[in-house]
């Protein structure tokens, strides 16, 4: 057995006759009989951290998707960036890593100010003035999003394009549950949103991607102009590191703009911790969902920070709030702000650029093997839906042999079947390109696809 | 001050007190930190890629600083925070114990970090068997037969456990439309309860600081769809009368949930599920010391008994006839609730320190968690009195009420009084239930010098309410900032630098 505990012996005994008991069992002396385990918990004993190092390590080896074994092209919500070495340093001290919640922002203004930092940078990306301290992941923040939609316009149905992430799709599913939201999704033509297949009415929002799971730039017009006809608020969830370069969320006219902020400087992390982006207008500011940092000053008239609004959240509105979120996911908001303080306002452009140089590079080589098409013939930003002549399970299986995790079996993320591709998915890749990938690498990925199928 | 072999160390940390500049201010136009992979790639014009309409003029406008900068600001910024690391942070229902740097180390390995999470289960074996491991040990240690590793944190359990009870119900074809909880609750039941679809029924708690168990019998009946109880409830107190309470809630149908805040208290002495438990949320980043991060990542498991395993999230991690690992949907889940696998990294750190505790190991710190809150309660008897005096479990709740109707001294001014000795203060005005309430919870990781020493600063602030009332309204003043004005902050609302007009 190993602990973290400090009493010795002799201050145990001291700390139990201060309290006139005999044994530290005594201190559960007023649990029921009945219930107290009596042979205590059938575990094992507890080992060493370098026992247990060994047991991980052993563990580890059977993980064959690390990145050093395998070249990644493999995006679907969750990318390969580089990381530098400043941010990982910056991220992991310990004042910001093992600090609770700023609840006494007179010894908390490390973490309010860089959430605060974070909080101007998800805005400015967004182009929406008000961006909370983070949710728990893009699919959370959808969730959110809806919830605020059906609080703003006390409505309950949803328009979800099919272009958003499968995932992200199933989570707002799972949470209408309780909600009892309607959610409606319209399926995608050629890779972009068919709105006018389905008859949107008693909307309390509408919500595209941009750019859509596929990879996809849609005209995000039609959907806003049904958002308008219908009253309700237009949702849109985003690429955070595309923004830099694209039209923003609230150029297209958002209301909310949602987004998974896990390519700021935080690692795949086999898909969590990773963060929930989320902007709003300031219409919405009432039913902003979790913590939100504004600037003041202390009594000394110093500037200072605090989590504001706080009338809003679950401690204090109890039943009646418009959310359940209290611990968020700072610590990545707080590296998101490192990251990005790191790549600028070029790094970021420059870093959005190269993803889709090479993602383009990267469809031209890969079209050009006899029997591989486009899913759709749509303009992509950085990722891009393929149909292979063959499963395309086994066609990533066969790749890992080159040394290639070649994208993701569409399958896997949607199923057999969604409405955001015609006919069958089972051959169907998701495939993107980060700046991290060489020409050599998508050389080596279209030459090891051509060796595939052959 | 009692003097004990070992004595302790200055907790009064070096902290910064100049007003560090936002990275905005600091920005210069045209400095730069980045550094990018040569990648031969073809540098071809955006426009030649994307259609126009979809581009913006220029680049979104972030802060431009060279590395050095970076690293100034933001180490700059960790000398004005508080953490775990720094000293001793009793903030109750919080469980701010130490968090073992070797968890973090298993986090940083690339064996786990690296790992996409849309691989196939051929490529992430190790993932998957470290999922169904911890699966295996939380059901242990809450006497439980299966968990959902998805929800986020506690909040996200809670909200994942009610939507459970419903699928539950449904199948049965039952309607139900009541949740009972009692008033002493975390603010996140009733706020998940009705984002579950259910309407809440407060159960009042008695003198004694329990479930007011006829109360609750009272507002029994078959719309109850069941009840959520944290147990040691948020007073501290264990709930003595929790076997009647679940054969009552059970007798008409109902559910019981248990909201595994403090899971801390009981390790290794009582299980939820022997208790009579249905549903169990943990926080790992309570109990099992992965850390909080400033807010957040936590991770919230689901376990749950045999009755609705079938109901749980899926894909699941789950061992197969022939030793290996694939993702399995339960077969009447309710669903995805996260957009992976839940905060793996947080799930791997937890099983880390559950591996090098053991059974007796959590045994150990449950006894020392419950061990520290109550010399400290004793310890203070005389100066700040618990809400209810009796044996606490790994919390004391304690009142200021004398200290505010003889001096005006209240709870909060004692908190923040305390920042000025380097300690973090508790929890302060919850629960609800307690006038003046100060929550405090040592944990097991803090020493009796540590404890002694945070005694004698609490006496210290005492008997500054008496003869300097004044100064601790005005307290803390050494601290990085002094105290905040949390008005002018919701009614001028500056949560940007764009907003902030500098």
């Amino acid at each position: 057995m190993a602990d973290y505990i400090p009493h010795t012996p002799e201050e145990v005994a001291a700390m139990l006759e201060f309290l006139g008991l005999d044994s530290l069992d005594q201190l559960f002396a007023h649990i029921p009989a009945s219930v107290r385990l009596s042979a205590g918990l059938d575990m094992a004993p507890g080992m060493s951290e370098p026992d247990v190092a060994a047991v991980f390590a052993d563990l580890t080896k059977k993980n064959k998707g690390q990145l050093a074994q395998l070249t990644c092209f493999a995006g679907g919500g969750a990318y390969d960036h580089e990381i530098p070495p400043v941010v990982k340093a910056l991220g992991s001290r310990s004042e910001f890593v093992t600090a609770y919640t700023p609840y006494q922002p007179e010894v908390a203004q490390g973490i309010l100010q860089a959430v605060f930092e974070y909080q101007t940078m998800v805005s400015r990306l967004s182009g929406l003035p008000i961006a909370n301290a983070s949710i728990y992941d893009g699919a959370t923040s959808l969730v959110e999003a809806v919830n605020m939609a059906g609080g703003a316009t006390g409505r309950s149905t949803m328009y979800l394009s099919a272009g958003i992430h499968p995932h992200w799709r199933q989570v707002v599913q799972t949470m209408a549950f309780g909600t009892g939201h309607n959610i409606v999704i319209v399926p995608l033509r050629d890779g972009v949103t068919d709105w006018s297949s389905v008859d949107v009415r008693d909307a309390a929002a509408v919500v595209a991607a941009y750019p859509n799971y596929l990879g996809v730039l849609e005209d995000l017009s039609d959907a806003k102009a049904l958002a308008v006809a219908n009253d309700a608020l237009f949702v849109v969830a985003g690429d955070p590191v595309a923004a830099s370069v694209l039209k923003s969320a609230a150029s297209w006219g958002a209301d909310i703009y949602v987004g998974e902020g896990q390519p700021f400087g935080t690692a795949l992390s086999f898909g969590g911790p990773f963060l929930g982006l989320f902007a709003c207008t300031t219409e919405q500011i009432r039913r902003l969902p979790g913590r939100i940092v504004g600037e003041t000053v202390d009594s000394n008239g110093r500037r200072a920070f605090v989590t504001t609004l706080r009338a809003r959240e679950q401690d204090i509105r109890r039943e009646k709030a418009t959310s359940n979120i209290c611990s968020n996911q700072t610590l990545m908001a707080v590296t998101a702000a490192i990251q990005l303080g790191y790549l600028g306002t070029q790094g970021l452009a420059e870093v959005a650029t190269r993803c889709a140089q090479g993602a383009h590079a990267l469809f031209d080589a890969l079209v050009a093997i006899p029997g591989v098409t486009p899913v759709s013939s749509a303009p992509f930003f950085r990722e891009f839906a393929l149909r292979l002549p063959q499963s395309a399970a086994s066609v990533l299986s066969a790749l890992v042999g080159e040394g290639i995790l070649g994208g993701l079996a569409l399958r896997s993320l949607a199923g057999e079947r969604d409405l955001s591709v015609e006919g069958d998915l089972d051959t169907i890749v998701l495939i993107t390109v980060t700046e991290r990938r060489t020409q050599a690498d998508i050389d080596h990925f279209a030459t090891s696809l051509r060796k595939v199928l052959a | 001050m009692t003097s004990y072999p070992g004595g302790r160390a200055a907790s009064i940390p070096l902290m910064g007190h100049e007003v560090e500049p936002t990275i905005f201010e600091l920005s210069v136009p045209g400095r730069h930190a980045f550094q990018l992979r040569t990648t031969n790639v073809a540098p071809v014009p955006l426009a030649d890629l994307v259609p126009a309409a979809h581009l913006r003029e220029a680049p979104v406008a972030l802060a431009e600083v060279n590395e050095r900068d970076l690293v100034g600001h933001f180490t700059r910024l960790t000398h004005r925070q508080f953490s775990v690391d720094l000293g001793a942070y009793p903030l109750g229902s919080c469980t701010m114990k130490y968090n073992p740097k070797f968890c973090d180390a298993v986090a940083n390995d690339p064996g786990w970090n690296s790992v996409h999470p849309g691989v196939p289960a051929a490529l992430c074996q190790g993932w998957l068997e470290l999922m169904v491991m911890l699966e295996h040990q939380l059901c242990a240690i809450t006497g439980m037969a299966a968990a959902t590793l998805q929800p986020s944190a506690g909040a996200a359990g809670e909200l994942t456990g009610l939507l459970l009870m419903r699928a539950y119900h449904q199948a049965n074809g039952d309607v139900r439309k009541r949740i009972l909880i009692p008033d002493s609750a975390h603010g996140t039941n009733p706020a998940s309860v009705t984002l579950g679809g259910y309407e809440v029924t407060t159960i009042p708690s008695n003198d004694r600081g329990l479930v007011d168990f006829a109360a609750m019998k009272a507002a029994l009946g078959p719309d109850v769809a069941g009840i959520m109880l944290t147990n040691p409830n948020t007073v501290g107190l264990f709930e003595e009368e929790i076997v009647e309470i679940a054969a009552a809630v059970h007798e008409v149908g109902g559910l019981l949930y248990y909201d595994g805040a403090n899971l801390n208290a009981i390790l290794g002495a009582v299980r939820p599920g022997d208790m009579g438990f249905d549903v169990v949320h943990m926080n790992l980043h309570k109990t099992f010391a992965t850390p909080h991060g400033g807010g957040g990542p936590g991770a919230g498991p689901v376990a749950v008994s045999q009755r609705l395993v079938e109901f749980l999230p899926g894909p699941k991690a789950t061992k197969l006839d022939d030793g290996s690992y694939d993702w399995r949907t339960p077969s009447q889940s309710i669903g995805r609730v996260h957009g992976w696998h839940g905060n793996a990294l947080v799930l791997a750190r937890a099983l880390a320190y559950i591996n090098v505790h053991g059974g007796d190991g959590l045994a150990k710190v449950a006894q020392h968690a419950v061990l520290n809150a109550n010399w400290l309660r004793h310890r203070l008897r005389d100066t700040l009195p618990a809400a209810y005096d009796r044996p606490c479990m790994h919390e004391a709740v304690l009142t200021a009420s004398a200290l505010k109707s003889r001096y005006g001294v209240r709870g909060l001014d004692v908190a923040k009084a305390l920042l000025e000795e380097g300690f973090h203060s508790p929890t302060v005005y919850f629960p609800l239930i307690v006038d003046e309430a100060l929550m405090f919870e040592p944990t097991e990781t803090e020493s009796l010098q540590t404890l002694e020493s945070l005694a004698v600063s609490i006496e210290k602030i005492a008997a500054l309410a008496i003869t300097d009332p004044k100064r601790l309204m005005h307290a803390p003043q050494t601290t990085p900032v002094s105290r905040v004005d949390e008005a002018r902050a919701a009614r001028q609302l500056v949560s940007t630098e764009d907003a902030a007009n500098r």
